[in-house]
C-alpha cells in the first residue's frame, strides 16, 4: 500500500483549479488557431481572433479565460493501492477549491441550494466522480464547466428501434437548437448506452478528450467525424454569428445497456473547453 | 462590417443607426445586472419604485466579473447568456434603457421591446472576458453587494468591443448570419 497525504492533494486541487482556468489546453489552442484559419465569415474570423487574444492574456496570470471559472467538476481515479493520511479524499478536494479559487481570483459561481439560490463563498462543494482502479496512483482531473454551455446540454431516453440515425439526429438537433448560448466554437460530449446517470456521465467524461484524439473504435471513430461535419454544417460559427466553425470536436463514449433501453446525452463544453490533470 | 464608435449615454438617433452586424466600439458608462439583480430591479418597477441608478439612454451589461485583483480595475468581465433576461428586458427598455450587451440571441418579445422603445443589443464576445477586462478603465458598485459577482456595477468602459446582433429595425445577426452559412 502506498499513503497519499490529503494535504498533498488539496495542494494539488489548489493548482490545478488555477492552471485550468487560466492555461487553455495547448490542443484547444491550436484547433482555435485553425477554425481561425478556416472560417468563412468574416464576423465569426473577426471574433476567433479576440478568442485567441483572450487565451493569450489569460497566460500572462492575471485574467482568467472567461469570468464564469465554473462548476468544479472533478474525475478521480484512485489506485486500490493507495490510501490517504489526514483528510478524507472528498473533503481534501473541496479545500482545494475553496483555496485556489479565493488565492486565483477565480469567481465563485456556486449556490448552497437551487432554489433559496445562495452563494456558498468559496465555489465549494465540487461534483466528484470516483473510479477505483488498479496500482497505486491517485490522478485527479478538473473540467471547470461553466453555465452557459452546461445549460445547452441533455439526456433523452430513446427507443432501440431509433438506432444510430436517432443519435445523429438528437446530436445535431441538440446543437441547432443551443445555437449560440453555449459559446461556439464548441466542444460536443456524447454518451450512448448506460443508464440515465451513465449516460450524462459519459458525455462529461468525452470532453476530457484530446483535441484531435479518435475512438478507439473504427465504427464510432467515423461516426463522431460524420457528426462534426453535419455540426459544421449548420452555419451557427463563432457565438452564433453565422459561419462555417461551430465544433471544435464531438467526442462519443459508450457502455453497454439493458434490452429496453437507448440512452444518448449530450454535454456541451464551449470554446473555453478547460481540464487539467494531475498524477499524485 | 461597418465600425461604429458610439458613447453612452444612447440617443434614439445613434440607436437607429446601429444595424445587425455592425461592429461596435462602446465608450462611456454601462451598468452590469444578471439574474438575481434583474430580479430586484422589475419588482422594484413592479412597485412603482426608481431604480438604483438613473438608466435613462444607458446600456445594461449582463455580466457577472471574477475577482478584482489587487492593483487592477476588475476581474475577467465577459458576457452572460442574454436569453436567461428575455423576461425582464422588455420592462427594462419601457424603464429608459436604451439596449443591452450580452452574448446569445434574445427571444420572447425582446425584438418587439427593442423596435416599440427604440433600443439595441449587442453581444460581446463569450468567453473573451480576459480581453474585454482590458477597456474598463472604472468599476464602482451601484447596489446590491450582498449579491457578489451579481450586484449592480457602473462600468466606464473605452473602446468596449461588440456587434450589433439584434437591431431597432428588426434585423437580427443570429438568424441572418446562420442562413447564410447553413450547407444542408
Amino acid at each position: 500500500m502506498r499513503e497519499i497525504s490529503s494535504k498533498d492533494i488539496t495542494k494539488a486541487v489548489k493548482d490545478l483549479c488555477v492552471d485550468a482556468n487560466y492555461n487553455l489546453g495547448e490542443d484547444v489552442q491550436d484547433a482555435l488557431r485553425k477554425a481561425y484559419e478556416k472560417e468563412e465569415s468574416p464576423v465569426s474570423k473577426a471574433t476567433l481572433k479576440q478568442i485567441i487574444d483572450n487565451f493569450e492574456i489569460a497566460k500572462q496570470g492575471e485574467f482568467p479565460i472567461c469570468q464564469d471559472t465554473g462548476f468544479g467538476v472533478f474525475f478521480v481515479e484512485m489506485g486500490d493501492q493507495v490510501i490517504i493520511k489526514g483528510n478524507n479524499l472528498f473533503d481534501a478536494i473541496n479545500e482545494g477549491v475553496r483555496q485556489g479559487y479565493t488565492d486565483g481570483y477565480l469567481r465563485k459561481s456556486i449556490l448552497a441550494d437551487p432554489i433559496e439560490r445562495k452563494n456558498t463563498g468559496d465555489n465549494t462543494p465540487a461534483v466528484i466522480h470516483l473510479d477505483v482502479v488498479k496500482g497505486d496512483k491517485l490522478k485527479i482531473i478538473i473540467a471547470p464547466k461553466g453555465g452557459g454551455s452546461e445549460n445547452m446540454s441533455e439526456v433523452k431516453m430513446m427507443k432501440p428501434a431509433d438506432g444510430v440515425e436517432g443519435v445523429k439526429e438528437f446530436v445535431i438537433d441538440k446543437v441547432k437548437r443551443s445555437g449560440s448560448n453555449p459559446c461556439p466554437p464548441i466542444v460536443v460530449g456524447v454518451g450512448i448506452g448506460g443508464t440515465f446517470e451513465k449516460c450524462a456521465e459519459m458525455a462529461k467524461r468525452a470532453l476530457l478528450r484530446t483535441i484531435g484524439s479518435k475512438h478507439s473504435n473504427p465504427f464510432y471513430a467515423k461516426l463522431e467525424e460524420e457528426l462534426l461535419e453535419k455540426v459544421n454544417k449548420l452555419g451557427i460559427g463563432a457565438q452564433g454569428f453565422g459561419g462555417t466553425q461551430t465544433a471544435l470536436a464531438v467526442f462519443v463514449e459508450t457502455y453497454p445497456c439493458h434490452i429496453a433501453s437507448f440512452p444518448a446525452a449530450v454535454n456541451i463544453n464551449c470554446h473555453a473547453a478547460r481540464h487539467k490533470e494531475v498524477i499524485l | 462590417m461597418a465600425q461604429k464608435k458610439i458613447t453612452t449615454p444612447l440617443t434614439d438617433e445613434v440607436v437607429k443607426d446601429l444595424k445587425a452586424g455592425d461592429d461596435v466600439l462602446i465608450s462611456g458608462p454601462i451598468y452590469t445586472a444578471r439574474d438575481a439583480a434583474h430580479k430586484r430591479m422589475v419588482e422594484l418597477l413592479d412597485k412603482g419604485e426608481k431604480l438604483p441608478f438613473d438608466i435613462k439612454g444607458h446600456l445594461i451589461y449582463y455580466a457577472g466579473p471574477s475577482p478584482t485583483r489587487p492593483g487592477n480595475v476588475i476581474g475577467s468581465a465577459g458576457p452572460t447568456t442574454s436569453g436567461r433576461m428575455n423576461k425582464y428586458a422588455p420592462r427594462i427598455l419601457e424603464a429608459g434603457s436604451k439596449g443591452m450587451i450580452g452574448k446569445g440571441e434574445m427571444s420572447g418579445g425582446v425584438q418587439e421591446a427593442l423596435k416599440k422603445h427604440t433600443g439595441v443589443y449587442m453581444a460581446a464576445v463569450g468567453g473573451a472576458a480576459a480581453l474585454i477586462a482590458k477597456s474598463v478603465v472604472k468599476n464602482e458598485l451601484v447596489a446590491w453587494e450582498e449579491l457578489g459577482a451579481e450586484a449592480i456595477k457602473k462600468l466606464t468602459v473605452k473602446d468596449f468591443p461588440a456587434i450589433v446582433v439584434q437591431d431597432c429595425h428588426g434585423g437580427n445577426l443570429y438568424q441572418e448570419g446562420v442562413k447564410k452559412y447553413q450547407r444542408t
